[in-house]
């Protein structure tokens, strides 16, 4: 069964402006029937403002589709048309508290609604090019279509290129047998073989040192220093940094600072600081953000945030 | 079909998912517990404490045998599981006929047979996979034009676990014996559900996993017949004449061999009172709710099953809904398994997409009752009618006319 936020399943048992609205002035119709969802939304749109003043919608869907329609629906109303252009599928996604990974078509559909809402209302032709293909990788919710043209678009060989640019294969590795078959499907193609024997060795943990010599408070914490230090180089060639706050127990917590704040990987960057420390001193270690420092008790994390990643 | 809405146990819900698994019955519980703790011996071992646990894997091994129909008890060898006995039974096929590169089975599989076999394309195996009409049947022409000397093994489904369509295995295998091919039958939704007497038939392997009797998930069986080429799949010790290594899981298989006897015991029930359940909920719905139908062969079916196709309307949506009651059941739409497609056996039977995703299996067993099917009943038409208020398809009090026109979203 989905592990659905509340939120996903409140707008599902109660959708709200479900159905089309009466004086709409612009409809969006979208999805795929062969995948099961599909979606028109209506909407009023004051001609002197352009603000929406109604929105509507009604969906083939399971209950994700119909939680995104609902959510969207609620997001856009009172938004001048070129604001709710502005509304990403992460919007979307936030607003419900995060979708499995899945899922995330699921509100990709919604936003592609919405531009061909807008479309129509300005009497333009709206062209999609979007295509889904199977989800591959589930960590980073990464499709076939998107790994097959980027390994073409950049002419990549390896598993750890494809994770480089799309992410795909960069977290649990269990769809590495999937990216190498794309891989190797492409370069069939240009009349090249694809080589397993380039893949980069599986990690193999040595025991750690600290594990060995027994450590005094103050020497852990200068280890766990340590190792955040030695870690800035790498974040800082991305624009971003990250410093060490507190150390209570088993919890450290970091400020992270510059490009990492926004990042949409930030809680995959942190998942890296702790795999480090844990790796450095032989202890399991959790990293939190110092943000929830004050706040009590640690709260679940967020599901992994995907963004831009979905294409759309 | 891979998500399912499932509940605890069948005190705080009602549970219409048999064909997804089964409740362990508590008389097989009660005949495992001592094989964890006292008799925890290595069959294997020079002492009692192996030996008595030697005896009660003989006793299981009987119970399947007389279960199945099987004419000799060491036709019977343990695995871990139905994907377990489908992918030895292939594979030995291929390996003891290295000079067969072919095979032959149906779109309709399950998984375990579907995607062994094309991976096994990948490594140059032609696989020919028989099509189905509308209502799930085989052609069985097309089988017969396929049976050469190239073919390995045939692996025919006894019953389909979306639908309960039962295919004509019997006289398959003896179609496959005729031209001299090996024939497999994955019947881990037939066994315990239909009366089998294998020494009858033709069948060279059968496969049946424990789970969807009341017996334990993680344990199954192939039936291997006397004389039938064998290449096992794990080697290494001893253990089941050398068929399949790996000391025995025997716990568990004391469980199986429980269920076996039970489900011989209940079989008569089964085809009564379980069947009459499953009829009164279909007849139920079907006169309730307005543009839906069955799916499948309803002449040839297991009794406990039946696969509704609600138009218009999605299959996960309608599950939530039913959740939300108590009632757990499973659908063939896209959603519930996170893939593209909705379920690859009401493609097969060329349902329309708008019919496919509303797709839901109700299964029952023999721990189902009167009073739970009137709920069922009952709760189904609200939940249809609040989904298709929502649906584009459906306008005031019936589809919008000529659906498929009316609502033509682009890239569909
Ligand atoms: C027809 C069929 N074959 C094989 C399997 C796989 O069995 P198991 O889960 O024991 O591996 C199932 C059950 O999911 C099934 O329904
Ligand atoms: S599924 Fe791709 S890395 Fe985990």
């Amino acid at each position: 069964m989905w592990d659905y936020s509340e939120t996903v399943k409140e707008h599902f048992y109660n959708p709200r402006n479900a159905g089309a609205i009466d004086g709409a002035n612009a409809t969006g119709d979208v999805g795929s029937l062969s995948c099961g969802d599909a979606l028109r939304l209506t909407l009023k749109v004051n001609p002197d403002t352009e603000v929406i003043e109604d929105a509507g919608f009604q969906t083939f869907g399971c209950g994700s589709a119909i939680a995104s329609s609902s959510a969207l629906t609620e997001i856009i109303k009172g938004m001048t048309l070129e604001e709710a252009l502005k509304v990403s599928n992460q919007d979307i996604a936030d607003y419900l508290d995060g979708l499995p990974p899945e899922k995330m078509h699921c509100s990709v559909m919604g936003r592609e609604a919405l531009q061909a809402a807008v479309a129509d209302y300005k009497g333009e032709e709206w062209k999609d090019d979007h295509e889904e293909g199977a989800l591959i990788c589930k960590c980073f919710a990464v499709d076939a279509v998107l790994i097959e043209e980027t390994v073409r678009a950049n002419g990549l060989t390896t598993v750890e290129e494809v994770a480089h640019y799309t992410k795909a294969g960069g977290g649990c590795a269990s769809c590495h047998e999937g990216i190498e078959e794309i891989l190797a499907k492409v370069l069939a193609e240009a009349g090249a073989t694809f080589d397993p024997e380039a893949a980069p060795k599986p990690v193999v943990e040595a025991t750690p040192a600290a594990l060995v010599a027994g450590m005094t408070g103050v020497q852990r914490i200068k280890k766990i220093d340590e190792v955040i230090e030695s870690l800035r180089p790498m974040l800082q060639a991305d624009a971003g940094d990250v410093e060490l706050v507190e150390v209570m127990e088993d919890k450290v917590y970091v400020n992270m600072k510059g490009a990492c704040i926004n990042c949409q990987l930030a809680s995959v960057t942190l998942n890296g600081i702790q795999e480090k420390l844990v790796e450095e001193l032989g202890e399991f270690i959790r990293v939190i953000p110092a943000s929830q420092l004050a706040k009590g008790p640690a709260k679940k994390p967020a599901m992994v945030p995907l963004g831009e990643l979905v294409q759309s | 079909m891979t998500a399912h809405m499932t509940m605890g146990t069948t005190m705080d819900g009602i549970y219409l998912d048999n064909n997804a698994t089964t409740r362990v019955d508590d008389e097989v519980v009660t005949a495992m517990l001592p094989y964890f703790t006292e008799q925890f011996g290595n069959p294997s071992s020079m002492h009692q404490f192996g030996n008595r646990v030697g005896h009660a894997l003989k006793t299981a091994r009987g119970q399947i045998q007389e279960l199945i129909g099987a004419a000799h008890d060491s036709e019977i060898i343990f695995t871990s599981c139905g994907t377990e006995s489908d992918s030895t039974a292939i594979l030995s096929a291929l390996r003891a006929q290295p000079n067969r590169r072919e095979i032959i089975t149906t779109n309709v599989e399950h998984p375990a047979v579907l995607a062994l076999c094309e991976h096994l394309e990948k490594d140059g195996y032609i696989v020919h996979y028989l099509k189905v009409d509308m209502k799930g049947r085989l052609d069985l022409r097309e089988y017969q034009a396929l049976l050469s000397d190239k073919v390995a093994i045939a692996s025919i489904m006894w019953a389909n676990n979306e639908t309960g369509t039962l295919f004509p295995v019997k006289k398959m295998a003896e179609m496959a014996f005729d031209a001299g091919v090996m024939f497999h039958t994955d019947a881990v939704q037939a066994v315990g559900k239909v009366p089998i007497d294998l020494k009858r038939t033709a069948i060279s392997m059968l496969s049946i996993s424990g789970h969807k009797l009341h017996a334990p998930k993680g344990i199954g069986v192939l039936y291997l017949r006397r004389g039938v080429r064998f290449r096992p799949m794990l080697r290494g010790g001893h253990q089941e004449r050398g068929r399949r290594a790996g000391t025995e899981n025997s716990a568990f298989i004391v469980g199986l061999g429980k269920a076996a006897e039970l489900a011989l015991q209940h079989m008569e029930e089964e085809q009564t009172r379980v069947r009459d359940l499953r009829d009164r909920l279909e007849e139920g719905i079907l006169s309730a709710v307005p543009h839906c139908f069955v799916t499948g062969d309803p002449d040839h079916r297991l009794p406990n099953t039946c696969n509704i196709a609600f138009e218009f309307i999605e299959g996960e949506a309608i599950l939530m809904l039913m959740n939300k009651l108590g009632i757990a059941a499973s659908s063939g739409s896209a959603c519930t398994s996170g893939s593209l497609e909705p379920s690859h056996v009401m493609r097969a039977m060329d349902i329309p997409y708008t019919a496919a995703h509303g797709s839901i299996r109700f299964s029952l067993s023999r721990h189902n009752t009167e009073a739970e099917i009137d709920r069922v009943i009952e709760a189904i038409p609200p939940i249809v009618a609040q989904l298709r208020k929502l649906s584009p398809y459906w306008g005031a009090d019936g589809p919008v006319e000529n659906p498929e026109a009316a609502f033509a979203p682009a890239y569909s």
